[in-house]
């Protein structure tokens, strides 16, 4: 078997990967990142809108810092943000944009004078200033006190990417691309690398190191209707799940973005309604303005999902063969705005709706597109459980976003994160080593060539892996999206199940030879289906709303009894995840209060009631 | 009515001593919007699971699933199959290393690309954590922008009629990459280090100008622009160091 041995073992060569694997590599160490796809098609390439940094040189982000960038992530958590984290990541972010510069992301830039500017569908206008020519501008995002959202017209996560691992080749950071984890090494106390699968020959390997990183991204593909490439399908979530003794974060925790199109889920950038878009119903007439007076199409993505579900629910959506949903309008800005910053809305509502934004509206409805939830670490990044394993970017739950994201904050985190938790990596190296113990190695190997010998002999029993698959995504987005509630949420809790029950009877239809794709999916089920039941057991649990968890037989939110963090691991043999929980925060700078969009209605921690039912 | 699609897709997989290359036959009832995204995947899950091709962000932005679509190259997850016959030809990319059917490893060709071109900026100045970043017009982020859009799918490379005959041509890709940091004022490399780089018949001397690459980038970049302007250049830039002007 082919075993190789490096300091660091990144698993994900998207940004949060390869920027810690720049950092140890710029201290000395040795760093591989190890990628399912070529590192360039990872997910972060398909980040559109921007990365959030209170740069504050556009007229709209006048007055903006690290201060008021903690205050919009805090509220945007609903609370549930852990807020030293918060703190350290604000205060990193615009550096970490101006180091992007530096090695080479092409910015828009502030253009002085006189310019209009869209919101709620009228015109206004603002001057920039002469003295900021040149500096990196910022664009409006939901939920947010200033234009802050540093972009690169709407292809901002491609350009963070490229440039990324320019600097990863550039240093001489090994890629092995087409390769995928599917067992940590470990004693229960340390991690000592990861068992592996080639993607292009099927073999299995060993890669040994000092310090391994999760940095696998999202794993929105555990629902059926979600914005994620096919790739964030759980692989590093899983990894930690196995372990038994690492939790995951907020399982619970999974954001929908207002507007994914339909029928086939893409999204279209939160920086056209940044830009000035607007929402449509069935009648062409806008309407978030009139559940949120304040911040209309801006408030946060919870809380636009909600009101346009609440709206369609009305019956106010278009009808359509693939059910109802809304519209979204950018006409109004122009050609020269979309060909220059939506160019790629542009082309996507080209290529796979047939319309043109410019003179016609966009089909748009809310659509599964980030997970909270993740790899518990600490402020370091090291995950909690195992020493030597970390985690950062979409894969962890650092956890500076709580129960709900604002929109250019997952960008902002990758390479922020990344840069903190590689710098916490060079620390943890200097003076450390690691025995490698021949035993705990062979068992990992033995267990992964069983597993992969009666799946493809179809020892375990016939089931059809992909029915599994479909049956455990239609049971999370018809009982654990949007709104939730006891009813549903226990139903889901029991069929997925049944579910996992049949995962475990999967077997191979194919003859699982080479790079036999079958075969990849069919390793990962019965983790998936362990993902969906944590967040299904998890949302369950949890009776109030808060964020992106809204439940309709608990609308209040609760920091009485819920200002906390769940916490799931799963014991071999279990039927369900351990759920424990621990306090959301312990350094409070912003001790929770309303947020100023959304519903309010709050149980305060002395069990006061504020706020009126809806 | 529902056309009734015929898939003819090209299967080998080398890991399989059993398996020797020829084409396999799918049938599959065409339905609204279907792509080959949809296409593919619905014959993997309800006819053949053993069948290799890459799909990864399915929104044309990764680049993963270019294929050659009845002898076009071309990104399988934006194709309608209502724009193509009732017979679909399917094969992949040629060039890259096969990897199984559909799929090939674009991963370690571009790799080497980056490494020859050396797709960094190139700066002798340290970045200082606590300056304010460096000015730039925004006409020009917007032009660097456009040419960083590239997403590497290697259509290009596929219609490249020198990269058919010659495997060390870099590609249109290679130049677009070499453009685009031509343009940037933060790469300080000089003419005739660019030169060293793509001065050769590897390189921009290397082109026929057949311009199949123009032709099928899905991302529509200026390729024809960007190779008659670096031709220009370099030829100056050879002209220049045989009557050594040249620095």
């Amino acid at each position: 078997m082919e075993t190789t041995f490096t300091d660091v073992l990144c698993i994900g060569a998207g940004l949060a990967g390869e920027r810690v694997a720049i950092e140890a590599a710029s201290a000395g160490f040795d760093a591989i990142c190890l990628s399912i796809v070529p590192a360039r098609r990872s997910h972060s390439s398909a980040a559109q809108g921007g990365m959030q940094a209170a740069l504050g040189h556009c007229a709209m982000g006048d007055g903006d810092g690290p201060d008021v960038h903690f205050v919009d992530t805090v509220k945007g958590s609903d609370w549930g943000a852990d807020q030293e984290v918060v703190r350290l990541f604000v205060e990193r972010a615009p550096e970490a944009v101006r180091e992007m510069a530096y090695w080479g992301i092409p910015w828009n830039r502030v253009v002085p004078g006189r310019s209009t500017y869209f919101k709620g569908g009228k015109e206004y206008e603002k001057v920039e200033a002469t003295e900021k020519e040149g500096f990196i501008t910022a664009r409006d995002f939901g939920g947010t006190a200033k234009w802050r959202t540093c972009y690169t017209s709407d292809g901002t996560g491609h350009t963070l990417l490229y440039t990324m691992d320019n600097k990863v080749v550039q240093l001489g950071v090994t890629v092995h691309d087409r390769v995928e984890a599917i067992a940590l090494i470990h004693d229960g106390e340390t991690c000592t690398g990861a068992v592996a699968r080639c993607l292009k020959t099927g073999k299995l390997r060993t890669y040994l190191a000092k310090a391994t990183v999760i940095a696998t991204g999202g794993y929105g593909r555990i629902y059926r209707e979600t914005t994620n490439a096919v790739i964030n399908d759980g692989g590093g979530a899983i990894l930690a799940l196995d372990t038994e003794v690492v939790p995951l974060g907020n399982p619970e925790a999974i954001q929908f973005h207002p507007t994914g199109i339909v029928p086939t889920n893409i999204l279209v950038t939160e920086g056209c309604r940044g830009d000035g878009g607007t929402l449509l119903d069935v009648n062409e007439e806008r309407f978030m303005h009139e559940y949120e007076p304040e911040k209309a199409e801006l408030a946060s993505r919870d809380v636009v999902s909600r009101w346009m579900t609440h709206h369609i629910r009305k019956g106010l959506g278009v009808k359509s063969p693939y059910g109802d949903y809304l519209w979204l309008d950018i006409r109004h800005l122009g050609e020269k705005h979309i060909k220059t910053k939506l160019r790629e809305v542009e082309e996507i509502c080209n290529n796979f709706l047939g319309i043109d934004p410019i003179t016609q509206l966009i089909p748009v409805r809310p659509a599964q597109h980030y997970t909270m939830a993740g790899v518990r670490t600490n402020k370091d990044g090291a995950a909690y459980g195992l020493k030597g394993l970390f985690s950062d970017g979409e894969a962890a739950c650092w956890d500076m976003h709580g129960l709900n994201r604002l929109g250019g904050n997952s960008l902002a985190e990758t390479v922020v994160a990344g840069k903190i938790v590689g710098e916490k990596i060079v620390e943890f190296l200097k003076g450390y080593e690691v025995q490698y113990n021949t035993a705990v190695i062979r068992s990992a190997v033995t267990k992964q060539q069983e597993r992969m010998k009666n799946l493809i002999s179809g020892k375990n029993g016939t089931e059809d892996v992909y029915k599994v698959r479909n049956a455990m995504q239609g049971e999370l987005m018809e009982r654990v999206g949007i709104f939730r509630n006891g009813a549903d949420l226990q139903k889901a809790v029991d069929n997925l199940q049944e579910i996992h029950g049949r995962a475990k009877k999967v077997g191979l239809r194919s003859n699982g030879a080479g790079a036999n794709p079958e075969l990849g999916l069919t390793l990962k089920i019965q983790g998936m289906v362990r993902l969906a039941l944590c967040t299904a057991y998890a949302a369950l649990q949890r009776t109030e709303s808060r964020g992106c968890h809204a439940r309709e037989d608990y609308e209040a939110r609760n920091d009485r009894d819920w200002w906390n963090r769940t916490l799931a691991t799963w014991k071999e043999g279990a039927e369900l995840p351990t759920l424990d929980y621990e306090p959301a925060t312990e350094t409070v700078e912003l001790p929770p209060g309303e947020r100023g969009y959304g519903v309010c209605k709050i149980i305060s921690c002395d069990g006061e009631v504020i706020g009126e039912d809806n | 009515m529902a056309r009734r699609l015929k898939f003819n897709i090209f299967r080998y997989n080398p890991q399989d001593p059993d398996s020797s290359p020829h084409t396999d036959t799918f049938h599959l009832e065409e339905t609204e919007s279907m792509t080959l995204f949809i296409a593919l995947n619905q014959i993997r899950e309800e006819q053949d699971p053993s069948l290799q091709f890459d799909f990864c962000c399915r929104a044309g932005i990764c680049g993963a699933c270019a294929m050659m679509i009845n002898g076009r190259p071309g990104l399988a997850c934006h194709t309608l199959t209502k724009e193509l016959p009732e017979e679909i030809t399917l094969m992949p990319l040629p060039i890259f290393k096969l990897i199984g059917d559909l799929s090939v490893d674009t991963g370690t060709w571009f790799r080497s690309m980056y490494e020859k071109v050396e797709s960094w900026v190139h700066t002798d100045k340290e970045f200082d954590p606590k300056a304010e970043e460096e000015r730039m017009d925004n006409a020009l982020a917007e032009e660097i922008y456009e040419l960083e859009r590239c997403i590497e799918c290697g259509c290009c490379v596929a219609a490249c009629g020198t990269a058919n005959m010659r495997q060390d041509f870099v590609g249109a890709v290679a130049m677009n990459r070499i453009a685009r940091f031509i343009m940037d004022p933060r790469d300080e490399r000089t003419e005739r280090e660019y030169f060293e780089i793509i001065g050769t018949d590897e390189g921009i001397f290397g082109c026929m100008g057949l311009l199949g690459c123009e032709d099928v980038c899905p991302k529509h970049l200026p390729l024809q622009d960007q190779l008659g302007i670096l031709r220009r250049k370099m030829g100056w830039s050879a002209v220049k160091q045989l009557f050594k002007f040249g620095k």
